[in-house]
């Protein structure tokens, strides 16, 4: 199938006309029809994606210019797609996921009213996010990467009756909004310093002979582009929405705020990769911020009850460790991770959806346990996902999680700690969940257990299709010591895609002892904290928290700070402003004008005292007056 | 006669109509005034006609003598009203506009 | 064939005002003519916009030779696209108002049809004393609109309003007397005047700037003389609203691009950074005002006022003329784009503004709610109209604030990365209060026992226009940044253009 790349436009158009049938259609279309409409559309796309893909590993790539976006004479921005390794990866995640997600929403969402709209929106998500990485330059990621904020904010906001869910979607809406303006100014930066937005342009300039542009404002764009993946991508300090944004179902989550949206951040910055290797000062902060938003959100993990909590918290924790990877340069690495993270996160909230649905919205685990023997598939899976991102042995979360541990390794003992407590913490806190949900005896009422039941088919096949994958997606890149080729490193790498900062593999090249010792060391305390994390939550007890424990349930306070820092003093200073300021202050002014103007009439008017006498003599004086001007200006 | 007699004598005439419009309260007097002031600037006009040989002058006598006339009838007219409203013809007692 | 073109100019002007003596002739029809009116304006306006991509279209005629006034239009890019916009506002309050009852409609529509006369007679003047004249003509039938078809208050407000303009527009023509009496052939056309007021010396150039910008400032309206808007538009019928805020307020834009930047180039060298920064505080005190409003309307219009301030910035950072005309920023394109969708997204808020208060009976935005469960198709109108108000990508409003943004940041102002962050909190505040303002109108529960009808068919028309645009344009903005490059190359090419003519 040659030339399928210029076709690439195939991919978001049938999304959107998926989303044009169910949107303009949502009151007519029977829901059956609007959900198989949405699931098909996806299922086209994934399979013009996996030619592409196909395409794209025989050597090829190119830019499909489609139609002029914003061209004037100052601006040169087309709207183009460019197809390259690193974006059919990531075609073929969001659609294939995409497409399972979808047919998981089918009997998900079977009882809900507006599942046609949901569908509808669910499509347009998928085209944004095609959009997002397909664009062949900032501007048109940039269209995604507000794209999909906008379908993230109306799925939150999903049950709009709810007003806890509407304003987490605001919530949401308006966090991303912050790291989309430092976006925007890293783009301006970009078209300020190189004068292009568009990849195949810009990066060729960095480092080139005629790059004049300091090194200085170079980690000034990487770090303005950065700040935008805090938003996106839910880090430090713009991560709290993304807890809140599991408002919305189930699928949602997984698709949306698990899977694809969420590392829009790391895509963008593994495709600005020649820009960050150009910005060293740009990348540390990018693997700090990873690694306090990695450890922080564990910790919170660890103490939550809600169950699609920890996994939020889990996957904010997760995202964390793709930035370490990004920081220390280990571009394919992180996208490894975004892979294997899309498999077994999302089996995870497919999963934690299949339990809630089976308690009937039930989302609190006080009240689950030992729901394994009602739902074999869901434990079985479920169990697969733990194990994938606990980083044991054998599954996929555990080759690129021990990848970015080794470039953490790498990169220095400090960092390398921290990402090692990190895994340990993960192991730890998903043992909790799954044991807290599927082992023991049941602690909710009696109903609820008289409810219980294994889930459709159409909702457990997805789940198995993932098991699945969480297993052996992670035996496309293994370490150089297990397999001569890295095979996800030398697709990303077609073409130059995606490049792992020179130096970072090479450091193990003749350390091969080191490399075995790490993947033990890995190995070891991943299973030792599983264990423990199933051990320690047998038999459990729920006890008010104290101390630190407190602090993590109590998510270290960060939205209380928020709120008390940036939300009260806006909402003061906006009354403020309109109490003060607005109609005292400027209307008080204006309208002081015109209280002027009748003050001083008030006072003229009383000149005319109505004594004709008084007006007689001032007449006379005035002609006096007159005159006497008159004489003194022309002396005679 | 020298002609800064007629000045001397129109010049009495109006300051007399001025003084009297002044401190006059009738409105009747004070009209008379008003036609003082009047007559004494025609006086002028004829006393400068004469003086200078010159009949411009005195067309504007009649043009002072046909407003004046013109005047009159209304301002009496004006003073007619006002005794019937009031049974006055005292001017302070017209200061309505002043409220 | 090029003198029919340029007669559409002349049509722009005299077919409203044609239309608004004959609704006071026929007083039933009012509201047809005006409709049919409508629409042929949009006609008119599109097909001059597209007329104007091959070169500035020109009508010239005698008007005042005594006083060296001549009745010349100038149909340029800048120009037609903002007639176009007028029609398109024009025909989607027309449609809107079908099932809407007016008292004394003739009266109503006839007004409604003078003011656009002399809206569209602002945009094309190219004659000092002309644009004066036009200037008036469109706010004097507003006086009427809003003093008698308004809310309560609204003799006191309309009065405050009609003396705020009226002073400012007083002090614009002291300024264009000025100009004139220095121009050697005692002339008013645009060219002359623009001459003279560039060799001016600074100081002098500063006092006439002064006198012409207040007027503009006011209408725009630039903070801070924005205090008589929130209540204006509170207060007046909303057809006269949008007329008011989609179009009017483009006349102040439209008055600083065409008759202070190129007149005044020193004063912006030297103060451009002043202005900047009250378009930018501007931008961020009435987002934040904007959040505290508990009224629908005064929220639309403290949006407004922000919106009109990144275009004031992005207008003052193209610092000099010179520059904007040879196209070297990109402040001019991103105005002339947003200008356009400004009055596309502010006109949709107040229709569905206007939608809710007739089925709610209230703008309170504590007692609205639960209108997604109750009119859906208005929910999803007022979804897509409030986030091309918060400039989304593919649609409409994101496409002329980028181009505003880097058009403050490529400016020559030493603040110009400074300018813009604040400018840009302008997308987080306005996110804020516009989702906060659609959590509080369509979501939540439905009021019980209320009954929200869906649009109506005319209503349906009307909002199809604008979302239609919302979205074309967003996807599509070439139309729109193309008439902002041919016809404004260069000032000394436009004073060709009407010297050619005259």
């Amino acid at each position: 199938m040659q030339g399928m790349i210029q076709n690439a436009w195939l991919v978001p158009l049938f999304p959107l006309i998926g989303f044009l049938i169910n949107g303009l259609g949502w009151k007519v279309l029977p829901r059956k029809v609007g959900g198989a409409i949405g699931s098909l559309s996806v299922l086209a796309s994934f399979v013009v994606s996996l030619l592409l893909f196909f395409e794209v590993r025989a050597g090829g790539s190119g830019t499909v210019n489609l139609f002029p976006f914003i061209v004037s004479n100052t601006l040169n921005i087309p709207f183009a797609f460019q197809i390259d390794a690193l974006s059919s990866l990531f075609l073929l995640i969001i659609t294939g996921v995409g497409f399972l997600i979808h047919v998981y929403s089918v009997g998900y969402m079977a009882e809900e009213e507006g599942m046609v709209k949901y569908f509808a929106f669910l499509n347009l998500f998928v085209f944004s996010m095609m959009l997002l990485v397909m664009g062949a330059n900032y501007l048109i990621l940039f269209i995604g990467w507000e794209g999909v904020g906008l379908c993230s904010y109306l799925l939150i906001g999903f049950w709009y009756k709810n007003h806890d869910y509407t304003s987490a979607g605001r919530k949401s809406f308006v966090m991303n909004r912050i790291g989309d303006l430092a976006f925007i100014v890293g783009m301006l930066l970009v078209l300020y310093c190189y004068g292009t937005l568009t990849y195949a342009d810009f990066f060729p300039q960095i480092g080139a002979s005629g790059d004049l542009v300091s090194t200085n404002a170079k980690e000034w764009i990487a770090i303005c582009f950065f700040i935008g993946a805090t938003g996106k991508s839910a880090q430090i300090p713009l991560f709290t929405w993304l807890p809140d944004a599991m408002a919305g179902p189930t699928p949602v989550s997984a698709l949306i705020h698990a899977a694809t949206m969420v590392t829009a951040g790391i895509y963008m910055i593994a495709r600005s990769h020649v820009l960050y290797d150009a910005a060293p000062m740009a990348r540390e902060i990018v693997a700090w911020v990873g690694l306090a938003t990695a450890l922080l959100t564990a910790t919170i993990a660890l103490k939550q009850y809600d169950i699609k909590k920890v996994l939020a918290y889990s996957t904010v924790s997760q995202l964390g460790f793709m930035f370490i990877a990004l920081g220390c340069g280990a571009y394919t690495t992180a996208v490894f991770h975004v892979m294997t993270h899309a498999f077994f996160k999302a089996l995870l909230f497919l999963g934690a959806g299949s339990v809630i649905h089976a308690m009937g919205g039930e989302q609190d685990m006080r009240s689950m346990g030992g729901l394994g023997r009602k739902m074999r598939i869901t434990q079985i899976t479920f169990l697969i996902a733990c194990l994938a991102i606990a980083g044991i042995p054998g599954f996929s979360g555990f080759f690129s999680k021990d990848e970015i541990v080794s470039a953490a390794y790498a990169h220095g003992g400090l960092l390398y700690a921290g990402a090692l407590l990190g895994s340990v913490l993960t192991a730890f806190y998903m043992f909790r969940l799954y044991t807290l949900t599927f082992t023991g005896s049941f602690r909710g009422t009696h109903e609820q257990e008289h409810h219980l039941h294994e889930s459709p088919a159409n909702m457990t096949l997805p789940l198995i299709v993932l098991a699945i994958l969480s297993v052996v997606g992670g035996y496309v890149g293994m370490p150089a010591v297990m397999a001569p080729h890295h095979l996800l490193s030398d697709f990303l790498g077609l073409n130059g895609a995606v490049v792992n900062e020179a130096g970072f593999l090479e450091h193990f090249e003749a350390l091969h002892h080191q490399e075995w010792m790490l993947i033990g060391i890995s190995s070891a305390v991943a299973i030792i904290a599983s264990i423990a994390g199933w051990a320690a939550h047998r038999k459990p007890r729920f006890v008010p928290n104290k101390g630190l424990a407190l602090a993590f349930e109590k998510k270290w306070w960060v939205d209380e700070l928020y709120d008390a820092v940036v939300v009260r003093p806006i909402l003061a200073l906006s009354s403020a402003f309109d109490r003060g300021a607005e109609r005292k202050g400027i209307d008080g002014a204006v309208n002081g004008v015109g209280k002027l103007v009748r003050w001083g009439a008030e006072r003229m008017r009383l000149l005319q005292s109505g004594q004709v006498g008084y007006y007689l003599f001032v007449m006379v004086l005035g002609i006096a007056v007159l005159l006497a001007i008159g004489f003194f200006a022309n002396p005679l | 006669m020298p002609t800064q007699y007629y000045l001397f004598l129109a010049l009495a005439m109006f300051c007399i109509g001025v003084m009297g419009t002044l401190m006059r309260r009738n409105a009747i007097i004070i009209f008379m005034c008003i036609e003082l002031m009047l007559n004494a600037v025609n006086l002028l006009l004829v006393a400068f006609s004469k003086m200078y040989g010159h009949a411009d002058a005195q067309i504007m006598v009649f043009f002072i003598m046909v407003v004046a006339a013109a005047e009159v009838s209304v301002g009496l007219a004006v003073i007619v009203l006002m005794y019937r409203k009031v049974h006055s013809v005292d001017i302070n007692i017209l200061n309505r506009l002043k409220h | 064939m090029q003198s029919e073109i340029e007669m559409t100019l002349l049509l722009l002007i005299l077919l409203p005002f044609a239309a608004g003596l004959l609704c006071f002739l026929f007083r039933p029809a009012a509201r047809p003519i005006a409709l049919a009116t409508a629409a042929a304006l949009m006609g008119l306006g599109i097909s001059a916009a597209f007329a104007s991509k091959e070169g500035a279209l020109v009508f010239s005629q005698p008007w005042l030779p005594q006083l060296g006034a001549s009745f010349s239009l100038l149909g340029d890019g800048l120009s037609t696209m903002l007639t176009a916009l007028t029609g398109v506002v024009i025909l989607a309050v027309m449609l809107m108002q079908m099932n809407k009852p007016v008292e004394n409609a003739h009266a109503f529509y006839g007004l409604l049809m003078f003011s656009i006369a002399g809206i569209n007679g602002v945009f094309l003047a190219a004659d000092g004393l002309l644009f004066y004249f036009f200037w008036e003509l469109a706010l004097i039938p507003i006086y009427f609109l809003c003093s008698r078809w308004g809310g309560e208050r609204r003799i006191q407000v309309t009065f405050k309003f009609f003396v705020y303009t009226f002073v400012g527009s007083l002090m614009m023509l002291a300024g264009l007397i000025y100009l004139y009496l220095q121009t050697p052939t005692h002339s008013y056309a645009w060219h002359e005047l623009a001459g003279v007021a560039r060799s001016l010396p600074a100081g002098t150039q500063l006092w006439v700037f002064v006198l012409v910008f207040v007027a503009f400032a006011i209408k725009i309206p630039v903070f801070p003389f924005h205090t008589w808007q929130p209540d204006t538009y509170e207060i007046s019928a909303p057809a006269v609203t949008i007329v008011l805020s989609a179009l009017m307020v483009k006349m102040g834009m439209y008055g600083v691009i065409r008759w202070v930047l190129p007149f005044f180039p020193d004063v912006l060298t030297q103060y451009g950074n002043v202005f900047i920064t009250l378009g930018v505080i501007g931008i961020v005190y009435a987002s934040c005002l904007a959040i505290a409003q508990t009224d629908l309307k005064r929220l639309i219009a403290y949006s407004s006022i922000a919106h009109m301030g990144l275009m004031v910035a992005g207008a003052f950072s193209m610092k000099s003329p010179d520059v904007m005309h040879a196209g070297i920023n990109s402040s001019y394109s991103g105005l002339v784009v947003q200008m356009f969708n400004h009055g596309i997204n502010i006109a949709g808020l107040w229709l569905i503004a206007q939608m809710i208060e007739e089925r709610y009976g209230t703008r309170d935005l504590r007692k609205l709610g639960g209108m997604a469960s109750g009119a859906p198709w208005i929910s999803a109108t007022l979804v897509i109209v409030a986030f091309a108000n918060i400039s989304l990508p593919l649609t409409n409003g994101f496409v002329g604030e980028f181009m505003l943004f880097n058009g403050i940041f490529q400016s020559a102002s030493q603040y110009h990365i400074l300018f813009m962050v604040l400018a840009g909190t302008g997308i987080i505040l306005g996110a804020a209060y516009m989702l906060s303002m659609v959590r509080s109108v369509a979501y939540g529960e439905l009021a019980e026992g209320l009954i929200t009808p869906d649009l109506s068919a005319n209503e349906g028309w009307a909002m199809a226009i604008i979302i239609t645009l919302i979205i074309f344009l967003g996807l599509y903005p070439q139309p729109l940044i193309q008439l902002a490059q041919p016809g404004f190359l260069s000032w000394n090419h436009v004073a060709q253009l009407v010297t050619g003519l005259v």
